[in-house]
């Protein structure tokens, strides 16, 4: 019993401090759009914006996290989802959009199984094997992209005739009163509002399809007992095998999910983002959706909040023709570093306080000192975000135990 | 005995490569095009002298790029950065090649030195991650492969180091003659070739005498062929790992030098960016023997060159991009059976042995 009412009370407590977090990073946002004065950095547009940058990503990163949750790293994710873009032109501009979504989720598959056949049942290293994956995909789809599209109009080797569009919603009702609010210009509460204008505001049939999936992954693998097996499969192989668990099917079926997933994305960029399949669109997407799962701890939820940082900063980036929006957000890094900073000296970590401090002084002074930021900063920003994560919040990491390491029944590795 | 163990070791990449043209035989016949005769057409394309020299001419630079992998490869690194590590050491090495103009006996070692060492200190990043931090040189050598890319944007801006070249395209200010590395031609052929092939093959052999003749390759190869043993005879392997990370960092420094110095004479956004998954490719290939690497790197080269004739046959030149991955992928499936094999019969052998003990 008392277990019980412990769980539900740090449940709650959870609760309290997420709520706590996204409330100071509304009011930290709110601070620095008004100190800096870039009315953009919470306006529908950016956040309408960094919603569609989001989206593939982050889907590329919920399909690496299926199949390292099985215990398979997945670097092959880039390639797969080139297949997709493929897959979506292909079907799509003959068949219709939907038709495209079936097409890039089945090639995204099929490189999966490819990768799959490779991994776990010849047991062959997963880094190369991703490796392997990524000129595959590459391979493959410049090769049928030149056979299907370079003889039919609008088409040519390298680009695909535009695919039908895909509906998209607008709820002008509630979106353009919040938009209203957001022009006022009110501390936190005309931000909460521009952010908000952003999710009614030309929100694609994809994005809504990519949010169900999100839920859907977190609800399937944590929450059923297909869920437990699966990342029970990515933990410790051998256990589960002992318990009846078939451990290759599993982890076949994550990988394929995983395909399919990044295949999706892939689907999202040439139908949603451009209309067209063209070579190169994906653009490492795939290592992005790494990095995402990565930055995200191995979870759906921190995944998405990766995919929605970083495509937030794509967007900032994007829009941003004088770099004054970049330079906002080295104060709000800044003052992100200063507030760890505070609560570092409450756990008496004198060590941290000084390195954070630190860290967070040097970009208040580079803020002061410049009037505005390179543009190649958005660029490098997720993966130096990744890496620093990495090197310094590790222990707060905690991957699947099995990642990584090929399973061979009855043989000790 | 020899003799056997070679054969034993070819079996998988001929395999592989005889894998991957049946592949693409079944897939040029699915779209009528006549695979011996598609093949025989590129042989006989790659057969004249200009192909040679491109041939000659790629491989050098595949030779340097599978070189770097194989050494981090032999220590169970997987160095995924070969491409950023590269990519920033050329375009700060033609950045210093543009600005000097001493004659090339001096300039060209400062630059083949300054590139070395960017690239090393970039290698050293990940080394240190995963020395000191712990974090996975696959994921830190593919965040600092974009990274670098962002940096180079940022270096090669024209408010910045920059210049606009000759097609609009953002680049370093070009080389003068005298920090050009010469090349040489051969017979019938309008193409130099890259006179750092004599470079390439200096570092094959170096590589193979610091792996089987000095102490530290011998550390080295034994931290990747067991840790565990290696710490018990004495071995750093913390060291190793900061060693040979470093040490892959300065080969890959050297891979964009020939193109570099030898073609293009400047570095422009649009300088070629994936030589490091293609080394990666070659090293498995050539199961990161000295010998073995020189063999892919010419067939990915030959590969290459000879697709250039597919668009006139009609053949989208894209089948040779998935031949590569299909050997790729086929030659470390036939490492790891017969790996497997081999195991199988040692086991049966020592079976033996002890039953006849007995």
């Amino acid at each position: 019993m008392t277990g019980m009412i412990s769980i539900a009370r740090g449940n709650y407590s959870r609760r309290v401090k997420l709520f706590v977090i996204l409330v100071s990073a509304l009011a930290l946002l709110s601070f620095v759009r008004i100190w800096s004065d870039v009315f953009d950095l919470t306006s529908r547009g950016t956040i309408s914006a960094a919603i569609g940058l989001a989206v593939p990503i982050g889907l590329a990163g919920l399909g690496g996290l299926w199949s390292e949750r099985s215990g398979v790293v997945n670097i092959g994710l880039d390639g797969m989802m080139i297949l997709g873009t493929f897959g979506a032109g292909w079907l799509g501009w003959q068949h219709g959009p939907w038709m495209g979504l079936l097409g890039a989720c089945l090639f995204g598959a099929a490189g999966a199984l490819v990768f799959g056949l490779a991994t776990i049942t010849f047991g062959v290293d997963q880094i190369i094997a991703g490796t392997a994956m990524n000129i595959l995909g590459v391979g493959f789809a410049q090769f049928f992209a030149n056979l299907a599209f370079s003889k039919v109009p609008g088409g040519g080797e390298t680009q695909s005739p535009s695919i039908p569009a895909l509906p998209a919603f607008s709820v002008e009702q509630i979106s353009d009163p919040l938009v209203a609010i957001h022009d006022k210009n009110i501390f936190i509460v005309s931000d909460l509002a521009g952010i908000l204008s952003g999710f009614f505001y030309r929100l694609s049939i994809l994005t809504i399809l990519a949010a169900t999936l999100f839920i859907l992954t977190s609800y399937v693998l944590w929450r059923t007992s297909f869920g437990l097996r699966l990342r029970s499969v990515g933990e410790n192989p051998k256990a589960a095998d002992s318990l009846g668990v078939n451990v290759y099917r599993y982890k076949y079926i994550a990988v394929t999910m995983s395909g399919v997933l990044a295949g999706l994305g892939g689907a999202f960029l040439a139908i949603a983002a451009s209309g067209v399949y063209r070579e190169g669109q994906v653009a490492g997407r795939g290592f992005i959706g790494l990095a995402t799962m990565i930055f995200g701890n191995w979870r759906p939820g921190g995944t998405a909040i990766g995919a929605g940082i970083f495509g937030y900063i794509d967007a900032l980036q994007l829009r941003d023709s004088d770099g004054t929006s970049l330079r906002a957000m080295v104060l709000l890094g800044a003052l992100i570093l200063i507030g760890l900073a505070i609560l570092a000296i409450k756990k008496n970590k004198y060590q941290t306080v000084f390195g954070l401090g630190l860290a967070g002084a040097v970009l208040v002074s580079w803020f002061l000192m410049t009037t505005a930021l390179p543009k190649e900063v958005a660029l490098v920003a997720p993966y130096l975000a990744t890496l620093l994560v990495l090197a310094f919040a590790s222990q707060r990491l905690r991957p699947p135990a099995a990642d990584g390491v090929p399973y061979r029944k009855g043989e000790d590795r | 005995m020899k003799s056997k163990r070679i054969l034993d070791a070819l079996l998988a990449p001929m395999v592989a490569i005889i894998f991957s043209v049946v592949l693409a035989s079944v897939i040029l016949m699915l779209f009528g095009a006549n695979p011996i005769e598609t093949f025989s057409k590129m042989i006989n394309y790659a057969a004249t002298p200009r192909s040679i020299s491109l041939i000659l001419n790629s491989a050098t630079t595949y030779y340097f790029s599978a070189v770097a992998v194989a050494i981090g490869f032999k220590m169970n690194l997987f160095n995924i950065g070969v491409n950023g590590q590269y990519r920033l050491a050329t375009a700060v090495g033609a950045l210093v090649a543009g600005a000097l103009t001493f004659p090339g006996y001096i300039s060209i070692p400062i630059v083949i030195f300054v590139s070395m060492l960017v690239g090393s200190l970039w290698a050293g990043i990940a080394a240190w991650l995963k020395v000191y931090r712990g974090v996975s040189e696959v994921i830190s050598t593919i965040m600092l492969n974009f990274i670098a890319i962002g940096l180079i944007a940022y270096l090669l801006a024209p408010s910045m180091l920059g210049v606009q070249t000759a097609e609009n395209v953002v680049g370093t200010p070009v080389i003068p003659e005298s920090g050009r590395f010469p090349g040489f031609s051969i017979p019938g052929s309008q193409v130099p070739v890259y006179g750092m092939l004599f470079l390439a093959a200096l570092l094959g052999f170096a590589y193979w005498f610091i792996l089987n003749r000095t102490r530290f390759g011998f550390d080295l190869r034994s931290v990747g062929q067991s840790p565990s043993a290696a710490v018990a005879s004495g071995v750093n392997v913390k060291r190793m790992t900061m060693y040979s990370m470093l040490l892959s960092g300065a080969v890959a420094g050297l891979v964009g030098l020939p193109l570099l110095l030898g073609a293009q004479y400047s570095f422009t956004v649009n300088f070629p960016g994936s030589y490091g998954f293609t080394g990666i490719a070659i090293a498995l290939l050539g199961r990161n023997h000295p010998v073995g690497i020189a063999f892919g790197a010419l067939l990915w080269a030959f590969l290459d060159v000879s697709s250039q004739i597919l668009d006139l046959v009609g053949v989208p030149r894209e089948i040779i991009v998935i031949m590569q991955g299909v050997i790729v992928l086929s030659v470390v499936i036939a490492y790891e059976i017969t790996r497997r094999v081999k195991v199988r019969r040692q086991q049966d052998a020592v079976g033996k042995a002890t039953a006849v003990a007995q």
